[in-house]
């Protein structure tokens, strides 16, 4: 049985101001164009990873960073409020699979992988979200044409 | 990706693939590489197959056949949110992957 999260992050934070979590009663939906065998997919991960060099996250921060799909994944800093991230330490492949996305392009499993992911922390603020955060990162996959998104949040 | 039903099921994305393991472990369990790339291969057949919005597909991986304690465990009054690893810039939330373990890493 699925953990209730919700809960237990709401018994967990008892004392601090109710978080608003999103509630929607449908979905939006872009229909995939072609088998990811053909598509340009690019990764967008919310676990707060930079690269030294790059402007470290603030809170309240709604921009994001740009992390080519050469990097060693080992070089990737993590700026987060926080999580459990013991064996992301270990291996960010947990939830930012970088290294096997690249394999699965160079078997052909992916048709490209877009040369950058993107990479964020989240606000507490969903509109913040949605109006500022949301279109910088569609306009700027829109310009690399890319075709879909794994999208892995922390 | 999602390892939070709850959650993911209220935000409603167009697609979600479902994985029952502690947070912060969808794509994979760490340094089990054979097991990332099949999530993310289910993960692209989901892609193509769910074609209703708001399909949530539940992968039938288990974090440990042999031990669900962990299911108790995660986020519940106990748990320990940063890890051990002891890499907490103080007064920061940024934290440096730990240097350490580099060695063991694939």
């Amino acid at each position: 049985m699925p953990i209730a999260y919700i809960q237990r992050l709401r018994e967990r934070y008892a004392a601090h101001p109710p978080y608003k979590w999103a509630h929607h009663t449908d979905a939006p939906w872009a229909p995939l164009a072609k088998p990811i065998s053909k598509s340009r997919l690019a990764l967008i991960s919310s676990g707060g990873f930079y690269l030294e060099g790059q402007p470290p996250f603030e809170e309240n921060d709604t921009s994001y960073r740009l992390i080519p799909k050469t990097v060693d994944v080992r070089e990737l800093r993590i700026h987060h409020h926080g999580y459990s991230d013991a064996d992301v330490d270990r291996d960010p492949n947990c939830v930012f699979p970088m290294d096997r996305l690249r394999e699965l392009e160079s078997v052909g499993a992916i048709g490209e992988l877009a040369d950058v992911a993107l990479s964020f922390v989240m606000v507490y603020s969903p509109r913040r979200e949605i109006q500022e955060r949301a279109p910088a990162m569609i306009a700027e996959l829109k310009a690399r044409s890319v075709d879909a998104v794994l999208l892995v949040p922390v | 990706m999602s390892s939070a039903w709850d959650i993911t099921f209220e935000v409603r994305p167009p697609r979600a693939v479902f994985v029952n393991f502690p947070l912060n472990h969808q794509t994979g369990k760490a340094h089990d590489p054979a097991l990332q790339r099949q999530i993310l291969l289910d993960a692209f057949r989901a892609f193509e197959t769910l074609w209703t919005p708001g399909q949530m597909l539940t992968l039938p991986n288990v974090w440990d056949p042999n031990d669900r304690a962990w299911e108790a465990k995660d986020w519940g009054p106990d748990f320990e949110s940063y890890g051990t690893t002891g890499t907490t810039l103080q007064g920061t939330p940024e934290r440096i992957l730990n240097r350490a373990a580099t060695a063991e890493h694939a």
